[in-house]
């Protein structure tokens, strides 16, 4: 060893200075939403003054519609359930870099394969049947966004058009199904699948109107958040999602990594698909694609694709599509008034992405050369 | 041409901070017209916060420039160029894909809607006719060689008639033939008052062949100023550094192993930016050994550093560690203790935004203590490894938590450095690891490579500096359009040799 190598001491970062450094980075991640969200807020309320409406009515509202009673915290947590779900579906391939926007088709479609399995499986045990339905979820919705990542990472096909394009084949598919092959010939305003069985039906949470979907919602976002920060599987991703070239560097499984992170984030959405149609509307149809997917990736960006992070912002999102029928009827404004605030929002989020590192006071001291 | 066409500058008493931080303190620079002016200085000292300053991209917070003996407010590169100052950058700032007529009408400030390419054909070459040297007007940019493109930036620069040239660092790019004729062109020009330059530069040998004056600058201060003829090399190197003494690299010690370590026969490889590719017959590294890759950027060593990274596919022949087929796979990579350490380690061997410790445990992390494939991270294992590397490769930072990207760029490279070289590595492949870092880091990070030569790994070098191979190498191949084409012992090699074999002129 040179002298220009022997250990120093005072090099070694005392555990203080860790304990800062730590503390600064957790700030910014929850300090620069924040400030997005606040700016969105300003930006909204300009509009709705242009409208000529009161932005302090309006939020009032959303407030009240969306967590002011026992009955509309639950109407509240309801929406959240598969808001978590889809949130998931772009935020775990996020985590390798892929911006994936497909959920919407990845819930239809698991919807319509738990429904198609639910039917399937009449006269079988309640358990086994919601079993089935979600092992068939899973695997479809899995299946549909893996083949995502496969054309991104063998074909070199953009993920982003890529999910886009074969959510609208997705949406289209379930409604040649729910019209053609397995309509319910009962159904007639409304073509649907036949009805599942009562007994794979899932039920509320005792004691509330919210049905178990939450909880699941909510385990999976902690499961995730655990596979994605404690596991080496987590860490891998991160590495390909940081720096593809540094991934390379290190050999890496990058196909496998990427195939996989979009399988799990497809087999989310496709599970919110099987409890829409389990908990909510007993059978697939149309009502299954009322924007859950888009709003989902508005949901994980806002939570920086953070895992543990989604599951409060979804239940703020899930109020505020919850107080839009609120909206509607006293302030007299249209259903998309609510798609024009995710709309400021997200742009907002995006832009507030050039913010990290911009703050001193969230950055480490400076050190020399 | 008249001799009155070019003219001085002055910079006076210039102070310009960022922050807290004073990055020129009172500097003051005089340049006479039709001159070579070289500033000296280690990166860092401030040379480019104040040719900025000259050039308008920054503000000083204090002190004044006088142009010509005029006092002058440049508040933008517009006002610089409207006084005629010129700027050629390190990289260049030409269309590859259009002609050289092209570029030098497109610079210009006032290109006509419509352009009559005839009549302006004929007054570029009435106008390069006056030049000493000359460019092949209809040659598209990216058919020139390295010190043709050089030319064509400076001839850019005198036809927007710029008298006064900054050139920051112009021969890092060109051969030692090509950097001697055009500092050449440069110093007669100014001889004959056509021009006046200030030429940025770290290389000693140039500044005693070529300049007229010497401005040295250290931390920010001026360090000292005068007659190139009258200032002793040591004097210079005493002016950059300081009174610290120079770190000194360890020296290689023990003979070349005879076990072959890496064995590349009939290697190719496409160039995904349409230059030259990789075709390289036979190449073998032997234990013990370091053997450096030297050649002009461009001729294949980034295609042979990704090969060897996995960063690209070979398109053909063999790669053999220890007698093994390589494909730079994560867990044949472990085995046969194969490590990297690619140019620019933060684009391409490290992830800015995780944290020091985490970008330390890059080799480690799926494994075990015992050495076993891993499911959970083992953090606390993480961050003890993380500390004793920060200790004992001197890798300043804030904390072991803090995101990679905060790190300067030595200490970037010290922390990459640390983790290839953490655990003992039979195989080392380094890609210009000392390009923009002082003599300090310069030293460390050479002599830790010897260190390990030294221990017994096999190191193969591909370094744009020649300098660099002749230091710290045991023997030299020269690489030229993606072939081996020459190959000495360090101890019987010949610059000028070499030089011609780089250019493929053999």
């Amino acid at each position: 060893m040179t002298e220009a190598v022997a250990p120093r001491a005072e090099i070694a970062a005392p555990a203080r200075g860790d304990l800062e450094v730590r503390l600064k980075r957790a700030a910014e991640a929850i300090v620069v939403p924040l400030v997005a969200l606040l700016a969105a807020t300003a930006l909204f309320s300009v509009f709705l003054l242009l409208l000529g409406k009161s932005p302090a009515d309006f939020f009032a509202l959303v407030a009240q519609g969306a967590f002011a009673s026992w009955f509309s915290l639950q109407n509240t947590l309801q929406r959240a359930a598969p808001l978590l779900l889809t949130a998931l579906c772009c935020a775990i391939p996020a985590r390798l870099g892929l911006v994936v926007i497909g959920g919407e088709g990845a819930l239809a479609l698991g919807g319509l394969a738990a429904a198609a399995a639910g039917i399937a499986m009449t006269g079988a045990g309640g358990t086994t049947a919601q079993l089935v339905m979600v092992g068939a979820s899973l695997v479809v919705g899995g299946a549909w966004i893996g083949l995502v990542g496969a054309l991104r990472h063998w074909r070199g096909i953009n993920e982003t058009i890529s999910s886009l394009i074969l959510s609208y084949i997705a949406i289209a598919l379930m409604n040649h199904f729910v019209e053609g092959p397995l309509k319910d010939p009962a159904s007639l305003n409304k073509p649907s699948t036949a009805a599942i069985p009562d007994v794979a039906a899932i039920g509320t949470i005792p004691g509330t109107d919210v049905h178990w979907g939450l909880v699941i919602g909510v385990g999976l976002c902690v499961v995730l958040w655990v596979l994605m920060s404690r596991t080496t599987f987590g860490f891998a991703a991160r590495i390909v999602g940081g720096n593809l070239r540094a991934a390379q560097l290190q050999g890496l499984p990058v196909g496998r990594l990427i195939l996989i992170a979009s399988a799990i984030g497809g087999a989310c959405a496709g599970l919110a698909g099987m409890i829409e149609v389990a908990a909510v509307h007993g059978r697939a149809n149309a009502s299954l694609v009322v924007g859950y997917g888009y709003t989902g990736i508005l949901v994980a960006f806002l939570a920086r694709h953070n895992p543990l992070a989604v599951i409060p912002v979804a239940i703020l999102f899930g109020g505020i599509v919850a107080s839009g029928g609120l909206i509607q009827r006293r302030m007299g404004l249209p259903d998309a008034t609510i798609l024009v605030l995710e709309g400021i929002v997200f742009v907002a989020i995006l832009v507030s992405d050039t913010l990290y590192g911009r703050w001193r006071i969230f950055q480490p001291r400076a050190t020399a050369p | 041409m008249t001799p009155s066409r070019t003219f001085g500058l002055e910079a006076l008493r210039i102070t310009k901070r960022f922050g807290d931080f004073v990055a020129l303190d009172d500097v003051s620079l005089k340049v006479a017209p039709g001159t070579v002016h070289a500033l000296l200085g280690e990166n860092g000292a401030g040379k480019s916060t104040l040719v900025k300053c000259i050039m308008g991209y920054y503000r000083p917070d204090d002190g004044q420039l006088l142009v010509g003996s005029r006092e002058a407010t440049i508040a933008g590169p517009r006002d610089a160029h409207a006084l005629g100052l010129g700027m050629v950058y390190q990289h260049f700032t030409l269309v590859p894909s259009m002609t050289v007529a092209e570029n030098l009408v497109m610079a210009r400030a006032d290109v006509p809607r419509v352009v009559d390419w005839r009549t302006e054909l004929k007054s570029l070459e009435r106008f390069i006719g006056s030049m000493p040297f000359g460019v092949p007007l209809q040659a598209r940019v990216h058919q020139l060689s390295a010190g043709e493109r050089q030319k064509c930036e400076l001839l850019k620069q005198l036809y927007l008639e710029r008298h006064f040239l900054i050139l920051d660092e112009p021969t890092s790019v060109l051969t030692p033939d090509e950097a001697d004729e055009m500092l050449g062109l440069l110093r007669s020009m100014a001889q004959r008052g056509d021009l006046t330059v200030l030429l940025i530069t770290h290389k000693f040998r140039e500044v005693s062949r070529y300049a007229d004056d010497v401005t040295v600058l250290r931390k920010g201060q001026l360090a000292g100023a005068g007659k190139v003829a009258k200032v002793s090399r040591e004097d210079l190197a005493a002016m950059m550094v300081g009174s610290r003494t120079l770190p000194e690299t360890a020296a290689r010690v023990g003979t070349v192993g005879s076990e072959i370590v890496l064995s590349l026969r009939d290697l190719t490889a496409d160039d995904a930016r349409g230059g030259h590719g990789l075709a390289i017959s036979d190449l073998l590294v032997r234990s013990h050994e370091i053997v450096g890759v030297a050649g002009i950027a461009g001729n294949g060593q980034r295609e042979l550093v990704e090969v060897l990274a996995g960063q690209q596919a070979r398109t053909g022949g063999t790669v053999l560690v220890e007698g093994e087929p390589y494909d730079g796979d994560r867990g044949t990579a472990r085995r046969l203790g194969v490590r990297c350490l690619p140019e620019e380690p933060l684009r391409n061997a490290s992830v800015r935004t995780m944290s020091v410790a985490e970008n330390l445990a890059f080799r480690r992390f799926d494994r075990t203590p015992g050495d076993r494939p891993a499911f959970w991270l083992h953090r606390a294992e993480m961050a003890r490894r993380a500390q004793t590397l920060i200790a004992r490769y001197n890798i300043k930072t804030a904390s072991k938590d803090a995101p990679l990207g905060t790190l300067s760029g030595g200490n970037v490279q010290r922390a990459v450095l640390a983790r290839e070289l953490s655990e003992d590595a039979r195989l080392l492949v380094v890609a210009n690891p000392c390009f923009g870092l002082d003599f300090q880091a310069t030293a460390e990070i050479r002599s830790q490579i010897v260190e390990a030569r030294n221990r017994g790994t096999a190191v193969l070098l591909i370094s744009d500096d020649l300098d660099e191979i002749l230091e710290i190498a045991d023997r030299i191949v020269v690489i030229s359009e993606g072939r081996i084409v020459h190959e000495t012992p360090v101890e019987q090699a010949d610059r000028q040799a070499i030089g011609a074999h780089m250019v493929g002129h053999h």
